[in-house]
């Protein structure tokens, strides 16, 4: 059974210094306060592993915080460039980081066979694409068929954490909304941590909801709003202004240090959207109606 | 070939989103990331084709949105979607098991071949510039039936040789004769669908030959000439014996576009 800890505990418990660590949400239920407090307790070497670094990503790589990233797509999703992910790669600010790349279908075929507790993922990828040469992916040949096939090496992080709208107090998790890799990222990983919105009595099935039993993470811990300037769908709403914003914060390297030292190590605080407006996130009209 | 003609008022990336959802008037199913060709798709599908079943990558299938999302994973999308899925389930499920139509994409490179670059400019291991790399891109490119590229009309992008194949569109390409130029071509890699199918840029349409697969200008913008595209292309495009004029907008397709952005 998942134990319920304050998310700074549960950091401090979970993640240690050059862990292969995986914070997962296919633009939605992205776990930013985890990961700020990841920050704040100033990790390091960290091998960070997510399909699509956002904006996240660009504070943990621009902090300094990782020595490598695997990856399949690293933009500021409608907006751009993330700059500070780009600043790492091109010229090794604030260090050098090594790069894995893959592409969707490679990096969720390598969580699913994490999940599974197989050595690769198979699909048909990666031919003839100049990713093959430089990236782990090998050809096999299909012992029915013939057919040449792409392997990947499955991921097992030793940590995965994820975002969901809510726990019960055993610790068993549901999400609904966009469920990306969420089930893959804790079941694939050796240690697991799920921050949620809110902790219920009881809960309710959703339509298309995902459920993850207590007993196959490790630790829960609340953390309202701790998706945003992601969301959870039903309780918050993406802030697509702090994305657009952050693409000016980013761009210089003094603006983005000041930031963090605001926003991020300043202390633990509830979500303050990226323009710098210290606001709670505005409920939805189902989350209001669930709250009563 | 006509003079300047009158474009409604429409500017030329109103035109060219407007040829790229006229491109889905006769699909069912079409898979689309964000910016031009997820404002075409919900276009079309508002205009045009009401059953279309617009896939976005995040695992929505079947969204109906309202308004032209900022990212991929909106909320709307997945409120409004037929079935939500998981990322594994979208790229092995649905793209590789070849159950959608038409792909839009884009790229910051595209050859005459139609192959794209969306991973780096300069060397990978050292990169004058670090693209957001490759996403869905390959295997979208070789599990859905055909694959429409959106991209703007400039020396930059359309290149005589990408800095990265991120993916497939047809290779080397075909001799006159059919003969394969190499062995970097769909058939050999045993890529799935038939591959881009057309280049819509803010100049024209570029399809590729029936037999050699290099892109060949066949339609014009209303305003645009055959030397403009030409001088924009970085390699030596060729030109269809008779290329089309582009229709116009019509003025209801234009309304409908501007209402929908400004939602």
């Amino acid at each position: 059974m998942a134990r319920i800890l304050p998310l700074a505990d549960a950091v401090a418990e979970i993640v240690r210094d050059g862990d292969l660590v995986a914070l997962e949400g296919f633009t939605h239920l992205i776990p930013f306060a985890a990961g700020h407090e990841i920050l704040r307790q100033n990790r390091r070497d960290l091998q960070l592993v997510r399909m699509t670094p956002d904006v996240l990503y660009d504070q943990m790589l621009g902090v300094g915080a990782a020595k490598r990233l695997a990856f399949s797509y690293g933009g500021n999703p409608g907006v751009g460039s993330l700059h500070r992910f780009r600043d790492a790669i091109e010229h090794g600010w604030p260090r050098a980081i090594e790069v894995e790349e893959h592409s969707h279908a490679g990096m969720a075929a390598r969580y699913v066979a994490g999940a599974s507790n197989l050595p690769f993922g198979v699909l048909r990828g990666y031919a003839g694409t100049d990713l093959a040469a430089r990236t782990t992916v090998e050809r096999i040949t299909c012992p029915f068929t013939g057919e040449s096939l792409a392997a990947v090496p499955a991921l097992r992080p030793d940590v995965g954490i994820v975002h969901a709208q809510e726990a019960d107090r055993q610790g068993n998790v549901q999400l609904w909304g966009i469920p990306g890799v969420q089930k893959e990222t804790v079941l694939a990983a050796s240690r697991s941590l799920v921050t949620v919105e809110r902790i219920v009595d009881a809960l309710e099935p959703r339509p298309g909801g995902v459920v993850l039993p207590g007993w196959t993470i490790d630790l829960v811990a609340e953390a309202p709003s701790g998706s945003q300037p992601s969301y959870a769908a039903g309780i918050t709403e993406r802030d697509n202004d702090a994305y657009r914003a952050w693409d000016k914060t980013a761009r210089d390297r003094s603006a983005f240090l000041a930031w963090m030292e605001e926003h991020v190590f300043g202390g633990p605080s509830p979500y303050h959207d990226l323009t710098g407006t210290p606001d709670a996130p505005t409920p939805t009209a189902a989350s209001a109606e669930t709250a009563r | 070939m006509s003079a300047v003609t009158d474009n409604a008022g429409a500017t030329v990336g109103e035109i060219q989103t407007i040829v790229a959802a006229r491109r889905l008037r006769t699909a069912k199913v079409v898979f689309i990331g964000v910016g031009k060709p997820s404002t075409a798709a919900i276009l079309a599908r508002e205009i045009y084709h009401p059953d279309l079943v617009l896939v976005y990558e995040s695992g929505t299938i079947g969204a109906k949105p309202r308004r032209v999302p900022l990212s991929i994973g909106d909320g709307e999308l997945a409120e409004t979607a037929d079935a939500v899925v998981s990322v594994g389930e979208m790229f092995a499920y649905w793209v590789q098991a070849g159950r959608i139509d038409v792909a839009f994409l884009g790229a910051a490179q595209v050859d005459r071949h139609a192959n794209l670059n969306s991973t780096v400019i300069g060397d990978h291991a050292a990169p004058k510039t670090r693209l957001p790399g490759a996403g869905g891109a390959p295997e979208i490119a070789s599990g859905c039936g055909e694959v429409v590229v959106v991209v703007p009309h400039n020396k930059r992008t359309l290149v005589e040789q990408l800095d990265f194949v991120t993916t497939v569109g047809h290779g080397d390409g075909f001799a006159a004769d059919g003969t394969p130029n190499s062995s970097f071509n769909r058939a050999e890699l045993g890529l799935g669908g038939t591959g881009p199918s057309a280049v819509i840029t803010d100049l024209g349409i570029l399809e590729p030959d029936p037999v050699t697969r290099e892109l060949v200008l066949t339609e014009l913008l209303p305003d645009a000439t055959v030397e403009a595209a030409r001088e924009a292309t970085g390699w030596d495009l060729r030109v269809a014996d008779d290329v089309a004029r582009i229709e116009t907008p019509t003025p209801d397709e234009l309304a409908a576009l501007r209402e929908l952005v400004s939602r």
